[in-house]
């Protein structure tokens, strides 16, 4: 599924990297603490956090991910969007808590692989 | 392979252009071919030493080196110093401010990621010296460039 299926099918709000819209979910994580989903996030995931600051752009780009979606409402500061359309990383908005998108992607067949 | 050494300076407190050093050292080795799992580490490894720095370090030095049998990143700034490693490397210990906490960082899990993702860990510090950190990864990996 490619990002631009999540924004279609979610109602997601595109706030930033829309260059990236084409890049394909392989997963899903939730985390809000950087380090943690720095090393624990898999390859190619949709990154759901409350963090809007653009230092989440950095981690998107070294862990290779399809798109963070911002949840809870909470919107990206404008650095963030300039990070973000700069090195098209796809920056999605939801009103949804982190646990409820997750239900969603999980229901709509986005999982992790195991390992 | 002949050897290729490339530095980025790195500024503390500056959290609009952290992680860039990683970032195009995740390129570059992109670039060269370098095996994806091992860019992987390294950008983990990485990212871990700038953003020490950004929050921690007055102005630092992020050193890549490409060898034919070896990456070794050295991250070095003339910040505060590490008062105790053995302390510093324990996984959940910080000495973030609130502030960067809050923004997610300072979880106590910079220095064990890095010892977890780099075959080789050296620290160098003492209060009011700065900080070294050498990280080592041995024998490039080849054959998995194209994976994912």
């Amino acid at each position: 599924m490619q990002a631009k299926a999540l924004v279609e099918q979610f109602g997601l709000t595109v706030a930033a990297g829309e260059g990236g819209l084409e890049r394909l979910v392989k997963g899903g994580y939730c985390g809000d603490l950087l380090s943690e989903v720095m090393a624990n996030a898999p390859i190619g995931c949709a990154w759901l956090t409350i963090q809007v600051h653009q230092n989440i752009v950095a981690v998107a780009v070294l862990r290779e991910m399809a798109a963070i979606i911002i949840a809870g409402g909470n919107t990206p500061d404008e650095g963030t969007r300039t990070r973000a359309d700069q090195e098209g990383i796809p920056v999605l908005l939801t009103e949804l808590d982190s646990f409820s998108m997750a239900g969603k992607l999980f229901k709509a067949g986005v999982v992790n692989e195991p390992g | 392979m002949p050897p290729l050494k490339k530095c980025f300076h790195i500024k503390g407190r500056d959290f609009i252009h952290a992680g860039q050093a990683a970032i195009t050292v995740q390129k570059l080795l992109r670039q060269m071919g370098i095996a994806q799992s091992l860019i992987r580490r390294i950008a983990i490894c990485g990212y871990e030493g700038e953003m020490n720095v950004v929050m921690h370090g007055g102005d630092g030095l992020f050193c890549v080196e490409i060898d034919a049998d070896r990456i070794s990143l050295e991250i070095s700034d003339d910040g505060p110093g590490i008062e105790d490693i053995a302390r510093a490397m324990e996984r959940g210990f910080s000495t973030a401010l609130e502030e960067y906490q809050e923004m997610g960082f300072g979880a106590g899990m910079g220095l064990p990621n890095m010892e977890n993702h780099s075959d080789e860990l050296h620290i160098e510090s003492a209060p009011g010296k700065g900080t070294t950190v050498r990280m080592l990864f041995h024998s490039p990996e080849t054959g998995d460039s194209q994976e994912d």
